[in-house]
């Protein structure tokens, strides 16, 4: 039974709870499609504007970046970071903390079964998007397969990162300012907003050392056949190098965080 | 060590508390500067529970119980003293220990909100690897002994108070603890519901010899679950024995009911008189009083019936409370 047992029961739970929360589920569900295609119509309208063309990127190659950005950036994101506080302050925590499981499998799951869940809405909208605003891109096929382990890791790697990061409510009760730098460093740094190719020296500079492209722009541009494979290896090694030391971190801050958590009582 | 389940050694909790005096002043103020204040909240308290042994565990408000109920299921680290579960350090929080304990609080709950209980259940059954046939086994024992029949389809939120408590109690126990720490259990429960909960933990304790060590401002709950009780006062503990001990020790008085065949003129003499109904008269009298008074009025009044009672358990705890902590 062990590990997989346990991701097989917490996804039925979670997703039977999920289906009590229909509504909100696809209210949620309409911001993560709203903001990238705002983004998409920008862009290739400013392709269009300077001539068809904008860096690599054509007003149609804009179309297929946001597109499939929107699938990755959704399949990738978490909201563990506003949810930490509120376990840690009203003593949820506690719960947790006597199950002979580590917590983070429960995340995991809950995660991953919202984002299957609501992929049944995003894919036809993805699709539409891409119809709609005549999506240019010709990946070769082993890019599309080399995507899918791509894809696997960005979600690891950033799972791992923003449940470290949400722990910082164990030592301060204002986490919000904490979150919200961190929502614009992703927003700029990890190609949400635009290509990554595409700005300004000083910021592509910074934006090569964070590890927030690897998690979001990494997988997309695999995707739309704009990597030589030569990149995508490279690509995976900087993932699995941040993943790894994400492991290290996310062990090491749970274990002092929990020891505080103990220290003042929940 | 070995053969007790639970062993505490001068465990002592204090925690650091900023205060601040009311107002914008003083809360500027304490931007510079800090009052720490230390509140000790357990105290060098020092006891030992064998396996299947049933311990009341008594206090006021505060008194430090659910604190060291805390420290004892790993939620809390001590300050300061020793602690063992089963051959455990609880603040270690290894999983062969969490596989056997288990803490019930009142108002706190672990079951999922918006879905039936029995997702709960099983999710526990994963939680806590609980082999399949066993986990119908225990399933069945708990929803017979604790009568959940249909609330276990329910979604949660559609139960009521009682009903819920019910059904987290089982959640807490499908792993089959050995040890269980319940935290005023029967808070907010009516007087049926109380008793099945009541009636449940013994029956659990006697087919599967767990140990329990229970909190409750329910005297009844004390009363029918354990013969021996922990009291800790301020931090510190105040009492460790018998129940009837704790009445013998903190009970200066005895209630004296007397039948009579024909009224007295004033029975006062005997005794304060609590309380006079058809010719029967209830009278107040201090302990070591006690013999000298029953066989005088036996002498001297036409005695038809007369018991000697000890006064209810809450008005000895009340006075158990009343002396001072230090």
């Amino acid at each position: 039974m062990g590990l997989l047992g346990l991701y097989q029961a917490q996804f039925r739970t979670t997703a039977a709870t999920h289906l009590q929360y229909r509504v909100e589920s696809l209210i949620w569900l309409f911001g993560g499609i709203v903001e990238p295609t705002v983004y998409l119509v920008v862009w290739s309208t400013v392709a269009e504007s300077s001539g068809g063309r904008l860096g690599t990127y054509t007003s149609g190659g804009f179309a297929a970046y946001f597109a499939v950005m929107m699938l990755v950036e959704h399949l990738t994101f978490s909201w563990i970071m506003h949810e930490y506080e509120y376990r840690v302050r009203m003593g949820r925590l506690s719960f947790v903390l006597l199950r002979p499981v580590h917590p983070i499998h429960a995340d995991i799951v809950d995660n991953l079964t919202y984002k299957l869940m609501s992929l049944i809405f995003l894919l036809p909208v993805a699709a539409f998007l891409m119809w709609a605003f005549h999506a240019e891109f010709a990946p070769p096929l082993w890019a599309v397969l080399a995507f899918v382990p791509a894809l696997a890791l960005a979600f690891l790697l950033r799972f791992l990162m923003e449940w470290t990061l949400a722990m910082a409510a164990f030592w301060t009760t204002r986490v919000s300012a904490l979150n919200q730098t961190y929502y614009v460093a992703v927003l700029f740094f990890s190609g949400q907003i635009a290509p990554l190719s595409l700005l300004p020296g000083p910021l592509a500079d910074i934006a090569s050392v964070l590890p927030f492209r690897w998690f979001v722009s990494f997988p997309v541009e695999l995707v739309l056949g704009r990597l030589t494979p030569a990149e995508t290896a490279a690509g995976y090694l900087a993932q699995a190098a941040w993943l790894a030391a994400a492991l290290v971190l996310v062990r090491r801050v749970w274990r002092a965080g929990v020891k505080r958590y103990t220290a003042v009582g929940g | 060590m070995a053969e007790l389940d639970i062993e505490i050694r001068e465990l002592t909790k204090t925690y650091l508390v900023h205060r601040r005096e009311a107002g914008l002043k003083a809360a500027v103020t304490s931007l510079f500067r800090r009052r720490q204040e230390e509140v000790h909240a357990v105290e060098r308290v020092t006891f030992s529970v064998s396996p299947g042994e049933v311990v009341g565990f008594l206090g006021p408000n505060g008194a430090g119980k659910t604190t060291t109920l805390k420290m004892l299921s790993g939620l809390l680290h001590p300050t300061a003293g020793e602690a063992r579960v089963l051959g455990h350090v609880p603040f270690r929080r290894e999983r062969d220990l969490l596989q056997r304990i288990t803490l019930v609080m009142g108002q706190r709950q672990q079951l999922v909100w918006d879905i039936p209980a029995i997702d709960s259940y099983d999710l526990n059954r994963a939680v806590y690897r609980i082999p399949t046939d066993q986990y119908r086994r225990t399933l069945a024992e708990i929803s017979d002994l604790l009568e959940l029949g249909g609330l276990l389809n329910k979604p949660v939120r559609n139960l009521s108070l009682g009903e819920r408590m019910k059904v987290e109690i089982g959640a807490a126990l499908l792993h089959r603890p050995q040890v269980l720490f319940l935290d005023e259990p029967t808070i907010g429960l009516d007087v049926t519901m109380q008793r099945r909960i009541r009636s449940f933990i013994a029956e659990y304790n006697r087919r599967h010899g767990a140990t329990v060590l229970l909190t409750s401002h329910n005297m009844a709950d004390v009363a029918a679950l354990s013969r021996r009780v922990i009291v800790i006062h301020r931090g510190r503990l105040l009492f460790d024995g018998a129940l009837d001990h704790l009445v013998a020790r903190f009970s200066s008085h005895k209630t004296i009911v007397v039948q009579l065949r024909e009224a007295v003129a004033d029975p006062s003499r005997y005794g304060e008189v609590t309380a006079v109904e058809d010719g029967r008269v209830h009278l107040r009298v201090p302990k070591s009083e006690t013999a000298r008074v029953t066989a005088q009025l036996l002498a001297e009044l036409p005695v038809e019936d007369l018991t000697v009672e000890d006064p209810p358990l809450e008005d000895v705890i009340e006075r158990v409370f009343a002396q001072p902590g230090d």
